[in-house]
């Protein structure tokens, strides 16, 4: 997947420029390809380098933000069938994801939270009481009162989801080039320029998908968004014998907590190690990090057998609400924003990606974008 | 009796005894756990993750994790890296076993 | 809370490390070497304080060297930290290490890293089979616990197999046979080095005087080999191989195999330091400065973990680095010393190209068979690997994610180098185009409670007896 030097004379072009080849540009060029766009997606390093390949692998609607929910709703659907459509193992399983709840103020506010669901007409969340919860978690520690669940969410290798999509995306005649950072968008005559380092590419529309480096782009235009770089630290264990099924968090507390088919178990939950987008590098914060180990440990005793093989972090982005920009441009026409995506953004990537297609090919979408506007944080 | 694999020039080392999968086992003091089946004669010391397949030590330097076994109760220890002590109880790891809850 | 400082943290206690340690602490420097094993010396002086004179005398000359220098080290004012395993280093060169199943964390002014070579990996059908282990493993059952081998056959090339067979007919166990993989033509090859190889004439000589003894001792030797395999059904019953066309098989119950060694990169990786492809030596080396640091502010590389020179050439680049840091540290330094000791260096490295040629990895090692696991903690083949390439995965990070090589407990000790170069061939790049795993902490495995319990911020400066404060 290298791409080709510019040719000489001849400037790359499509209907569609996709900047960012994380879940998100990925999703969006397949679907466009799909809808017979012709599309160039341009990656920075390589597809999946950083928070789309190497996060928590989490399939997830379980606890989202209200005005995310209708498009989890719809991702999930696509992800039940998305094995099948871009025809690879993206190690896509279907399994409870469990909020484990240790206080009885955490119990009252998850009661409350699936009322609003249910009144918002969503019934996918649930309360799981002590004996059902150790149903599904019988290696739970003894304090862990409840449950708040999505029983069909479920998990998937983030790195081989994210390959496979571009992997579609290409067989659909996506032109992807790698080692390729956009480095300015220029707009003239309803023609967007997208300087790179590989040179010039042009069409009338561009999707900035860059994930932590996405609002380097938006500033470029005017449209500047208060993006905070951080680094989800994660933990991965040796094999464990097979003790538990559920993906799971808690609610008080950082935690995300999932054993592997193989046995190993991925834990992870956002406490931050150190994040330099200049280099595109992060470190990971012991510090910080020993609390991830033992609530972990607090929540699933037997984790105390558990060794530690690796651990690892990836920078990502936060934006103050806590929830993505998504959507056109507030100030030009032909540029949409997907990006920000605040360390939850792996489940909605099929999600995102059909809405944003729809989108730019024809210019509706049935799902309201009005909460992830990009001028939202504008004073 | 295992098939001699190995030749202990120095005798007159102290010795220590520790168990292998309830056998006893007569060392040196200063053997590494496993330079002390080694000697014995034992060549798989655990079953692959993977595969199940047998495998025993290989780099003795603490670089390749062939030699993970089971010691004092303790998973995932390398063998070449644990000197014997007197009573030490030492297992082969096998690739997964049933936790009980 | 304020956590133990010291001027340099030495990691390995080998000949680079305690040259390093002993020089910097007579400098006035204060210094810490840690290392995994009880007793320094590292691997090539393993067990020197210890070897009885019995063993000594199987072992050779070149060994004992090693017991003055420990003895200096231990002379001198710097601490050592036995069976302590460092497993982070920070960008602000905090030390996360454990020690007796504890967590603790440490800053270190400079770091030294002295950690050493590793085995070139040598992948050939049947190499995880019980009995097989490398030329290295004999050498540490002898220093360590005066064990030898018997019915074994010793494969590959390089040095260190004559070296351990010589040790081992003088042990009277000598190997069964001697299988060496070296290509027709190599010795012509390597020719045009012999002149700038007989500036430190006494490796050649030495190693001339090895080959001869061995072929005094009758043991069997069998050149240019190749399509080296080893039989067994759970543990190892023969190796095949073929020279000048015909097929041969040798029953045998250890097979030790070697195909020189390369360093060991998983701190320089760690700290993110630049390295290069050295298409001499076939391996990856950090880029050092004139004063042998990397790329990473404060952290220096001495010893084989710079570039494969020897036990004698460590110890010159352990004290040369020291001089640099004490002067670093703002200690006044003899610049002249430091020019001899690059001159010292330059002498002693000028035997490597005549070797590097002689005993350049065999083409169907750096290019296995389909069917051969490369990486051994994961059970990934070579033709797996090539598949994932062609697949569009466009490094060993992306091979890493798809098929787990590289995600096991060694971390790439083991496979990496292989993984890149089966890679980088598939590709049609070369080795430095091609990249090498990303290495994450911890750098070896660490138990999980370990890390529950690890409290940084609560480290504090030990009390004046040494006992830390409760």
């Amino acid at each position: 997947m290298t791409g080709a030097a510019q040719m000489a004379g001849n400037i790359p072009s499509a209907d569609l420029i996709v900047i960012g080849g994380g879940i998100h540009g990925c999703a969006t060029a397949m679907y466009a390809a799909l809808r017979g766009l012709s599309v160039i997606l341009l990656e920075k390093e390589t597809v999946a380098r950083h928070a789309s390949g190497v996060n928590a692998g989490g399939v997830r609607r379980l606890g989202r933000h209200y005005e995310e929910v209708a498009i989890s709703q719809r991702a999930m659907e696509l992800w039940y069938g998305l094995q099948d459509f871009v025809g690879a193992d993206c190690g896509f399983n279907i399994a409870p994801q469990i909020r484990v709840i240790e206080t009885e103020d955490e119990l009252e506010n998850a009661r409350q939270r699936v009322k609003d669901l249910n009144e918002m007409g969503f019934d996918h969340e649930v309360i799981l009481e002590q004996n059902e919860l150790r149903e599904y978690l019988p290696a739970v520690s003894d304090h862990v009162l409840a449950g708040l669940a999505c029983i069909e969410d479920g998990f998937a290798q983030p790195f081989h989801t994210t390959f496979a999509i571009a992997q579609k995306a290409k067989a659909e005649g996506v032109r992807i080039y790698e080692q390729c950072r956009a480095t300015g968008l220029k707009q003239a005559d309803g023609v967007w320029s997208v300087e790179t380092s590989q040179g010039a590419f042009k069409a009338p529309k561009v999707l900035v998908a860059g994930g932590a480096w996405g609002n380097e782009l938006s500033s470029s235009v005017g449209e500047p968004v208060p993006l905070e770089d951080c680094a989800p630290m994660m933990i991965v264990t040796s094999r464990l014998p097979h003790f538990c099924d559920a993906v799971v968090s808690a609610l008080g507390r950082p935690l995300s907590f999932k054993q592997m088919p193989n046995g190993t178990v991925v834990i992870g939950g956002g406490r931050r190690g150190r994040a330099d987008r200049n280099t595109n590098l992060s470190e990971i914060l012991f510090d910080e990090l020993h609390l991830t180990a033992e609530t972990a440990a607090d929540i699933f005793p037997i984790m105390r057998e558990a060794s530690i093989v690796r651990t690892w972090s990836g920078v990502e982005s936060i934006l103050p609400d806590g929830i993505p920009v998504i959507g056109p441009s507030a100030k030009h026409e032909g540029l949409y924003y997907s990006f920000g995506y605040s360390t939850h953004g792996f489940q909605l990537g099929p999600g995102c990606g059909e809405v944003m297609a729809e989108l730019i090919a024809t210019g509706e979408t049935k799902y309201s974008l009005d909460a992830f506007a990009v001028n939202r944080f504008a004073a | 009796m295992a098939p001699s694999i190995s030749r202990r020039i120095e005798e007159d080392a102290p010795t220590v005894t520790f168990t292998f999968e309830g056998q006893t086992i007569e060392a040196k003091k200063g053997d590494s756990v496993a330079a002390a089946l080694t000697a014995a004669g034992v060549l798989d010391l655990r079953s692959s993750v993977v595969s199940g397949e047998s495998r025993g030590i290989f780099c003795m330097m603490g670089a390749c994790f062939e030699c993970l076994m089971n010691i004092d109760g303790q998973p995932n220890r390398q063998a070449c890296m644990t000197e014997v002590s007197e009573g030490l109880v030492v297992l082969r790891q096998q690739g997964s076993r049933e936790v009980d809850l | 809370m304020s956590v133990k400082t010291v001027d340099l943290l030495v990691i390995g206690a080998g000949p680079a490390g305690i040259a390093a340690a002993t020089e910097a602490a007579n400098a006035g420097l204060s210094v810490t070497v840690m290392d995994e094993q009880p007793r320094p010396g590292g691997q090539i002086y393993r067990s020197v304080e210890t070897t009885s004179a019995k063993m000594d005398k199987i072992l050779g000359k070149d060994f004992l060297e090693g017991r003055p220098l420990v003895e200096s080290f231990r002379a001198s004012s710097a601490e050592l930290m036995p069976e302590t395993l460092v497993w982070n280093i920070g960008s602000d060169l905090t030390i996360d290490y454990s020690t007796a199943g504890v967590a603790h964390r440490m800053q270190a002014r400079k770091v030294v890293a002295a950690t050493g070579a590793l085995e070139r990996p040598m992948p050939i059908p049947g190499w995880t089979l019980p009995g097989v282990t490398t030329a290295g493993a004999l050498q540490i059952l002898m220093k360590t616990s005066s064990i030898v081998k018997e019915d074994c056959v010793l494969m590959g090339a390089g040095p260190l197999i004559w070296l351990v067979a010589v040790q081992m007919i003088d042990a009277g166990v000598p190997p069964k046979a001697i299988v060496e993989n070296l290509p027709k033509g190599r010795t012509f090859a390597a020719l045009p080095h012999l002149p700038k190889a007989l500036r430190a004439s006494e490796y050649l000589f030495k190693g001339l005087g090895l080959i001869r003894r061995v072929k005094q001792a009758g043991v069997p030797i069998h050149s240019n080999a190749s399509a080296l395999a080893i039989e067994g059904e759970g543990a190892v019953k023969a190796v095949t191989f073929k020279t000048g066309g015909k097929s041969h098989r040798i029953e045998a119950t250890s097979v030790a195999l070697h195909q020189g060694v390369v360093p060991n990169q998983q701190i320089t990786r760690l700290v993110r330091a630049d390295h290069r492809w050295d298409d001499s030596q076939k391996c990856f080396l950090p880029v050092l400065d004139n004063t042998c640091q990397t790329s990473a502010p404060g952290v220096y590389v001495a010893g084989d973990g710079a570039s494969i020179n020897g036990a004698k050439c460590a110890v010159l680049q352990g004290t040369e680095v020291a001089l640099h840091i004490a002067a670093a540290l703002g200690k006044s330094v003899d610049t002249g010393r430091i020019q001899r000791l690059k001159a010292a260096i330059a002498r002693e490295t000028s035997v490597r190209p005549m070797l590097e040629t002689l005993y350049a990895p065999a083409q169907e090692i750096l290019e296995p068979a389909d069917g051969t696991i490369v990486c051994r903690c994961e059970e990934v083949t070579a033709g797996a690997i090539r598949s994932t390439v062609d697949l569009g995965a466009p490094g060993p990070n992306q091979v890493k994610s798809m098929l787990r090589s590289g995600m096991g407990p060694c971390q790439g000790r083991t496979c990496g180098l292989a993984v890149a170069q089966i890679i980088a061939a598939r590709k049609g790049e070369t080795p430095d185009v091609t990249g090498y795993y990303r290495i994450r902490p911890p750098l070896k495995p660490i138990p999980l409670q370990e890390l529950a319990s690890y409290d940084p911020a609560q480290e504090e400066e030990p009390a004046e007896d040494g006992v830390a404060a409760e």
